[in-house]
């Protein structure tokens, strides 16, 4: 199991800043995303219209979420399939690893899947002596260095060129050691090359799934390398991690939530293999696995089902959130300490691992609103965040000294005659202090904001001194 | 078993108990109408101008498409290829009707094989069947005249598609999948372009673990 580190965020995110690698990465392919997704928003003038779709759509299928889940279960069956009820990550992965046992597997090819990463599934086949093999090439490097992704459509988002070759180096020891890696084409080369011979080997395929179909029972995985599909077509068994909030009614619906998809993810019109699946392999079929699982997931859901945080399960992972949100920008997404980083992770993580544990993370934000303007099911995601803070505190989760900062705050705040005399004197006083730099680089009780960055000295006077010289609202 | 845990906690956040009837039946309907969303004004055009928009979303994502008049002049364009691109004359091909009456004897250098693709398939050839010219995305549906690993497991997949099947967007796709094959195929495939990853860097490379080529022979018999 994953040790989740979400409570030690504000030492992750230290740490993070003083990491070159990952700053070199982050300054690299941050701006990138941002660009990509622009341009194939821009390219599409109904783009606005399609999200309130999206969002109608998901709103819809979790409103009758437990119809469609019984529909849906009735396709997978009759299309000679078989579909396993998981309350929890520990239910599935005995599911898991009790089908594998029976394929009497020894390999398992995967492909990307969050809620895999979720329910620690990796760890769990090795100890039972099942071998997991990561197919993505972003997860493959990540399983090589046992890691956690670092961001949920780009595992290796914090890696470098030289990571890559000295992992890989490490791991495939058996290729000759003056082999040369001058650019990217020679670490996919050698990848797809190791990879293939395990696609061919593996006993299990198991995948993730973006959308569950009711209308017909199907499963989709959408991919650009290929490795998915692999994954699901090769070996005997193919098994299918889905979590509850997948399900969406028909083929109509799927296509309207995949036109946001690729556009919010990696700025793709649409991503090179979108794959449906139904059943297992047909009579007379030449290709396709003789066994068909679909391993349906609770793991915490249903619990945020009619709370404030039901929105949440509209998420399609995308990762635009993220994308575009000025804290991953410049922590990346470890610091986030667990499974899913970024906004939606900071939303999320709480309710799957508990505020207590995760209560930094809804409060790493500068509710700037960047991610909720550009989630293509429309989540509010800051409003979300700032649920878990209100929880947070009433729970008594907040730490003393704020809990004191935010008594003080209110009581000012309710006289505003006093609360215009503090700050007043407090700007001369600081605006005096700081008049020849301009900044200060240490203040005291606010270091937490002065060990990163200068806080900007006050110029002039308050808000409301100018605001009543300007004669109210001219 | 947890499917009873599991539903009963759904309807417990949504505050109700089982649907009921009359709501059921209005979602089964829902379902078999399976009614259309916004469908963007991109791909509502004349057939012709489709197929154009069509080709040129293909070769906008790395794939690209030679245009012949009629089927009988597929194993030329298949062997034009092939030479061009310094490929050996020899490929896996999908035994589906359409593919198999082709004159494939009038080009002997050729060497085809009917059946799935295995590792060592160089180059495949597969049928497609419909073109959605919306994203230049070839709709695949898997079954015994055209397996899936012809997709997957050769370096270039040569696709054959017909302009008369290509549509503008992926719902008239789905209409006509219903319409010609019925109930859901065990796989349908959605391409579009040949393999990639962005996962070093975050940098585009083609040809990740599918083909590194995806060239369509497009078969003019709309006119």
């Amino acid at each position: 199991m994953h040790i989740a580190t979400s409570s030690a965020f504000k030492k992750n995110a230290h740490d993070a800043l003083g990491n070159a690698g990952l700053q070199k990465a982050l300054a690299r392919s941050g701006p990138s995303f941002i660009a990509r997704r622009a341009a194939a928003v821009a390219a599409l003038p109904e783009f606005e219209e399609l999200r309130n779709t999206a969002r109608d759509i998901k709103n819809h299928a979790l409103a009758n979420l437990d119809f469609y889940l019984e529909t849906y279960e009735a396709k997978v069956l009759e299309s000679g399939g078989k579909l396993h009820w998981c309350a929890d990550a520990g239910e599935a992965r005995a599911v898991v690893l009790a089908i594998c046992q029976a394929a009497n597997a020894r390999t398992v090819t995967k492909g990307k899947s969050m809620i895999g990463e979720e329910i620690a599934i990796n760890e769990h086949l090795e100890q039972h002596g099942i071998q997991p093999i990561e197919t993505d090439l972003g997860e493959y490097i990540i399983q090589l260095r046992q890691e956690l992704p670092s961001h949920i459509i780009a595992p290796a988002f914090h890696l470098n060129m030289e990571d890559w070759e000295s992992a890989f180096r490490k791991a495939h020891t058996d290729l000759p050691a003056d082999r040369t890696f001058n650019e990217r084409r020679d670490v996919l080369i050698e990848a797809r090359t190791k990879l293939r011979s395990k696609f061919l080997a593996a006993d299990v395929g198991i995948t993730g799934a973006n959308f569950l179909i009711a209308e017909t029972g199907s499963s989709i995985i959408v991919t650009n390398e290929g490795n998915g599909d692999l994954t699901q077509t090769l070996p005997r068994v193919h098994i299918v991690l889905a979590s509850i909030e997948k399900c969406v009614p028909t083929l109509e619906d799927a296509t309207s939530l995949l036109r946001v998809l690729a556009r919010s993810a990696t700025g793709q019109d649409f991503s090179v293999y979108t794959t449906f699946s139904t059943g297992a392999r047909r009579p007379g079929d030449l290709d396709g696995p003789e066994e068909y699982h679909v391993v349906l997931i609770d793991n915490g859901r249903s619990a945020m089902l009619g709370t404030e945080f039901q929105d949440m399960l509209r998420c399609i992972r995308c990762a635009a959130c993220m994308n575009h949100c000025p804290v991953y920008g410049a922590v990346g997404g470890h610091a986030y300490g667990w499974v899913y980083p970024g906004p939606m992770g900071s939303v999320l993580t709480p309710g799957l691992i508990g505020v207590d544990k995760a209560g930094h993370l809804p409060n790493a934000s500068t509710f700037c609103g960047k991610c909720e303007s550009v989630c293509p099911v429309k989540i509010p995601l800051p409003g979300l965040m700032r649920h878990w803070r209100e929880r947070e505190f009433e729970r008594h989760l907040t730490p003393g000294a704020m809990r004191t900062n935010m008594g003080l705050w209110a009581f000012l705040a309710r006289r505003p005659w006093l609360y215009r005399r503090a700050t007043r004197a407090s700007t001369v006083a600081l605006g005096w202090l700081g008049r020849k730099k301009g900044r200060f680089s240490s203040l005291p009780l606010v270091s937490g904001w002065t060990d990163g960055r200068d806080l900007p000295a006050p110029e002039g006077d308050t808000f409301f001194a100018r605001y009543a010289r300007a004669g109210r609202g001219q | 078993m947890s499917k009873q845990s599991i539903l009963t906690a759904i309807r417990r956040g949504l505050k109700r108990g089982p649907l009921p009837e009359h709501q059921a039946v209005m979602l089964r309907r829902r379902i078999a109408e399976h009614p259309r969303h916004v469908i963007p004004a991109r791909s509502r055009l004349p057939h012709p101008q489709q197929v154009d928009l069509f080709v040129r979303n293909v070769e906008k994502e790395f794939g690209s498409v030679a245009r012949v008049a009629d089927m009988n002049a597929v194993p030329a364009a298949v062997a034009d290829y092939l030479a061009a691109q310094n490929l050996p004359g020899r490929a896996v091909m999908a035994p589906h009707p359409e593919l198999r009456t082709l004159p494939w004897s009038t080009r002997p250098l050729l060497e085809i094989r009917e059946g799935r693709a295995e590792a060592t398939d160089a180059v495949s050839i597969q049928h497609a069947f419909a073109g959605i010219a919306e994203t230049g995305t070839l709709m695949m549906p898997g079954g015994p005249d055209r397996p899936v690993t012809l997709n997957l497991l050769a370096d270039t997949e040569i696709a054959v598609l017909r302009a008369s099947v290509i549509v503008g967007a992926y719902e008239e796709a789905w209409d006509k999948l219903r319409s010609e094959i019925g109930a859901m195929p065990r796989n349908v495939m959605l391409i579009t372009g040949p393999s990639r990853s962005a996962d070093i860097e975050q940098t585009l490379e083609l040809g990740a673990h599918g083909p590194r080529r995806l060239h369509v022979v497009l078969v003019e018999d709309s006119a």
